[in-house]
């Protein structure tokens, strides 16, 4: 009665056996790496790649363990830390030859060392989760409101163009909190106005207010404009930030949606978090206003009281600045940045390109207000400062524009990358971070191993005394979970954390019970007088409601914790659940295998190595 | 080896009324602690700043205070995490600092005065995440609560459902209390132990209510009491081993996990010591209290007979 038919053996065998194979990455331990990637969407990394990178490494002499393609980029190999940054150093140069312009990403990465049949077996090391590896962890909260105001102030600029382009006269188009009002003098344009708007803006929702003397259009965003523009500016950050990350040069960044106005960026192994989170945290934008030049209009402004539609601005040097509120350009219309220098002074500049519509109104706006001057504006933050306040000379076109002056050559590079890596849609706030040591990280491994190591070898110690032969069946289940557990949590690559570790501990402590009932069962039957092999089925069959009740009650907990829990919890939730799973399985399926191996082929068993059973009423020892 | 020779039932039920009382003074206690002291809730919580600092020698906790103090902050503690070298300072939230830089600032601040620090972590949290996250786990709680209730209905009988949760609320709200009273710190791994051994005890009141249910159904002319004194009887031995081995995992944690790991495997073992009392001793009374009796049983069975599904572990 206890013996398995032999595909119930083969499956066992097998399970172990696909749980060895994915485990096995694990042990191989990371070797140093340089990755090649592209920086730029339109660049892309194939086989030709491969060939280059090989092709620069062979030229300086540096020999490398094994070079790999695949969507991330080239991966090459290195024996040691030493090569490793020596062939990041060639191919830095060999890959972007004009520091200032990076077409390439290279970056440090550690790759699994496990053999290369592993590798294509699709078998990896377990996903090791920032708090492990070291790392840097934000997460964003996407302004929406700022995406729309934002959204308004470009809208309000269109709206002149097109009131302009129509002939119609106003008194005025301002964006007073989240709506456009316009001015008009007459009834007669108001309405031809409202028919001009409505044409050219459909995500408009015009309204006529003020009465004969007065009147006025009120445009605000429709709901589903609103929608649209926020789910337009998550995407839009998302992809600002991909660019910006890419100038970091990270390996293996993380940035991905979480909920409805919510980013995270993950960067594991970056240890310089202060520039990791400048260039992050910078929500520079460009704005090209005017500047009130009208005499004693500054005065009147730094005495506390600004004319009307302008502000007061601090001028790079220190001198204040009354700048228009009106934003000409935005830097939505910018195409490309470059560091470079002035023409004729040889001073650091920055080279601007415009768009078709940006060029055209950059071409309006300067043909209206030649000899006056033009401040452009850096926004970082909510607050602004003006890199520059050129006069305008003539009507410039083609929309080519260079900010320059007192500018250092690092500032210029530095407001080209950020201008270049688009601006973002709606400004972010980081609210929460999370900044991991890679020493912490190495130091938390250590623990949570040796945690689990020393709890297994306690519970084996115990188990094996206690219930002798059925106490090593029972280690062996254990262990057999731990394998299928790390071998699951490898083939899914999912995040293991340090709570995941402690997860992976208390799973183990967890899953005994399970044996614990099973061996107490059969020692219950045993005593009641049945047969071993009796016995041994009997305490099988028995136990198993009792331990699928217990594991689907546990499994609730684990399921409740991992819809609801976040970060750290949920790292724990999921090692959890997998482990309940894992464990069912084990202590039943695979302990029954071994028992039915060991016991199962002797037909006359008069005893079983179970431990002491002792019998009310029987001399205690009597009886092995 | 065997721990357990017990000739006759154990007559647990006899005391049912003490362990109830006991039970409900540790609870009204535990209680009492959590509304006067309130719970130590961690950085992920409330919010703030978190920056751990590694030394190379034994760190100099005045300087580092008069350090921070002398750069403009306030209400911040500086205590050792785990070693003499390892430093943790802790900031609340405050609206018009500039949050995100702050790691920053400490660090610049330390390296005047108090220099050789190395930065191990940082963790802040803004107002809206902690909110969410308090929420989020009380929603967890309640999810878990209604599940098991739901899932024990469905299993057994609404009697045991409803003494069991009763049974592994009180050791929450008991692990909370510690938790208050010594002011441990109170963070999401807590949490995630909490919840963990609420699945878990839960399932030690279903081994022994397992056992009630058989033995209601096999031995006639018993009577209630006689029956849960029974079913407790011959599962303890596996509670306690099974307990036991669980507890070797968690001390080991305690042990080795170092300062991350040292609450989390705290609120385990609490968790572990007050599931044995309270799942075998606090549940069983209350199913004897809701007037558990045979009948209800042995109708079930009928009924499983004659629609041919026996259930998986009625034998």
């Amino acid at each position: 009665m206890n013996r398995y038919p032999l595909w119930k053996y083969i499956t066992v065998a097998l399970a172990l056996v696909l749980g060895f194979v994915y485990t096995l990455p694990n042990f191989f331990g990371e070797s140093p790496a340089v990755q090649v990637s592209s920086a730029k969407a339109t660049l892309k990394v194939d086989q030709k790649t491969q060939n280059r990178v090989e092709e620069v490494l062979k030229s300086s002499n540096i020999t490398h363990d094994g070079i790999q393609l695949d969507f991330n980029g080239v991966k090459t190999r290195f024996k040691d830390t030493d090569t490793q940054l020596k062939a990041k150093d060639i191919l830095e140069k060999a890959f972007n030859p004009d520091a200032t312009d990076p077409q390439y990403v290279v970056a440090l990465n550690l790759l699994a060392a496990s053999p290369q049949w592993l590798t294509s077996l699709n078998a990896l090391p377990m996903y090791l989760g920032l708090d492990l590896r070291g790392g840097v962890h934000f997460l964003l909260q996407v302004d929406m409101k700022g995406a729309l105001t934002k959204r308004l102030d470009s809208t309000s600029a269109d709206l002149r163009t097109v009131l302009r382009d129509k002939n119609l006269r106003h008194g005025g188009v301002n964006r007073e909190g989240e709506r456009i009002v316009i001015k008009f003098r007459d009834a007669d344009t108001q309405n031809k106005a409202r028919i001009a708007i409505s044409d050219s803006q459909p995500d408009l929702q015009v309204v006529e207010a003020g009465d004969a003397s007065e009147p006025r259009l009120i445009a605000t965003l429709k709901p589903q404009a609103q929608q649209k523009i926020g789910e337009f500016a998550l995407k839009q950050n998302i992809t600002t930030l991909h660019n910006r990350i890419n100038e970091l040069g990270v390996a293996e960044p993380v940035i991905q949606q979480q909920g409805q106005d919510r980013i995270v960026v993950q960067l594991p192994g970056v240890q310089d978090t202060a520039k990791a989170k400048d260039i992050l945290g910078r929500t520079a934008t460009l704005e090209i206003r005017l500047v009130d030049d009208s005499t004693g209009a500054l005065d009147a402004a730094l005495a506390g009281n600004p004319p009307f539609g302008t502000e007061v601005y601090t001028e790079r040097g220190g001198q204040p600045l009354l700048v228009k509120k009106q934003v000409v350009l935005t830097g939505d219309r910018l195409t490309d940045a470059q560091p470079g220098f002035d023409n004729q002074t040889q001073e650091p500049a920055v080279h601007l390109t415009l768009d078709a519509a940006g060029a055209r109104i950059f071409k309006d706006v300067t043909r209206e207000n030649v000899n006056k001057r033009m401040a452009i504006l850096l926004i970082e933050k909510g607050k602004g400062e003006v890199i520059t306040a050129p006069v305008i000379r003539t009507e410039i076109g083609g929309g080519r524009v260079q900010i320059s002056g007192r500018m250092t050559t690092v500032e210029a590079n530095d407001t080209a990358l950020l201008l270049r890596a688009g601006s973002l849609a709606a400004p972010m706030e980081i609210i929460e971070e999370r900044t991991i040591g890679p020493s912490l990280g190495a130091e938390n491994i250590q623990k949570g191993f040796h945690s689990t190591m020393w709890g297994f070898a306690a519970i084996a110690v115990f188990m094996i005394i206690y219930y002798q032969m059925f106490g090593v069946v029972s280690v062996l289940a254990l262990a057999s979970n731990l394998l299928f557990l790390v071998a699951i949590l490898s083939l899914l690559q999912a995040t293991l954390t340090l709570p995941g570790i402690a997860a992976i501990a208390l799973t183990l402590g967890m899953a005994i019970d399970a044996n614990v009932l099973i061996n107490e069962r059969v020692r219950e039957e045993l005593r009641a007088g049945m047969p071993p092999q009796a016995a041994i089925s009997e305490g099988y069959e028995r136990a198993f409601g009792t331990i699928l009740d217990s594991n689907i009650t546990t499994l609730i907990a684990g399921l409740a914790l991992l819809i609801f829990g976040s970060g750290p919890v949920r790292g724990f939730a999921v090692v959890h659940c997998l482990g309940i799973l894992t464990s069912i399985f084990s202590s039943v399926v695979v302990s029954r295998a071994l028992v039915n191996l060991i016991y199962g082929r002797q037909k006359k068993l008069t005893k079983v190595a179970i431990g002491q059973i002792w019998k009310p009423g029987v001399a205690a020892g009597s009886q092995k | 080896m065997e721990f357990f020779r017990i000739k006759n039932d154990i007559p647990f039920m006899r005391h049912a009324l003490t362990f109830n009382i006991i039970s409900f003074v540790t609870f009204i206690l535990a209680v009492v602690f959590l509304f006067t002291k309130g719970l130590h809730l961690s950085v992920e919580f409330t919010g703030g700043t978190l920056v751990e600092v590694k030394y190379e020698q034994a760190a100099d906790l005045e300087k580092i205070r008069g350090a921070l103090g002398k750069s403009g902050f306030s209400d911040y503690s500086v205590q050792n995490f785990g070693s003499s070298q390892d430093v943790m300072i802790r900031l609340p939230l405050k609206g018009e600092q500039n949050t995100s830089q702050l790691g920053e600032a400490i660090m610049k601040s330390l390296a005047t005065e108090a220099p050789g620090a190395a930065l191990s972590r940082v963790e802040f949290v803004g107002p809206q995440v902690g909110k969410e996250l308090a929420e989020n786990g009380a929603m967890a709680l309640l999810l878990v609560i209604i599940g098991i209730v739901i899932y024990l209905a469905f299993r057994f009988e609404w009697r045991f459902s409803v003494s069991a949760i009763i049974a592994n609320l009180h050791d929450v709200i008991i692990i909370l209390g510690f938790f208050a009273f010594f002011q441990w710190e109170f963070s999401l791994s807590v949490l995630a132990a909490v919840l963990a051994v609420l699945g878990y005890s839960v399932n030690e009141s279903v081994v022994v209510f397992d056992r009630v249910r058989e033995t209601f159904k096999k031995v006639r002319g018993l009577t209630t009491p006689q029956v849960l004194d029974h079913a407790i009887t011959s599962t303890i031995s596996r509670t306690i081993i099974t307990h036991g081995s669980t507890q070797l995992m968690v001390l080991s944690m305690l042990i080795f996990g170092g300062e991350t790991l040292h609450y989390f495997a705290m609120a385990l073992t609490i968790g572990i010591c007050f599931g044995i009392y309270s799942s075998v001793l606090v549940a069983s009374p209350l199913v004897m209290w809701l007037g558990v009796s045979r009948e209800q049983f042995v109708a079930k069975q009928k009924k499983a007979v004659e629609g041919a599904n026996e259930d998986g572990a009625v034998v």
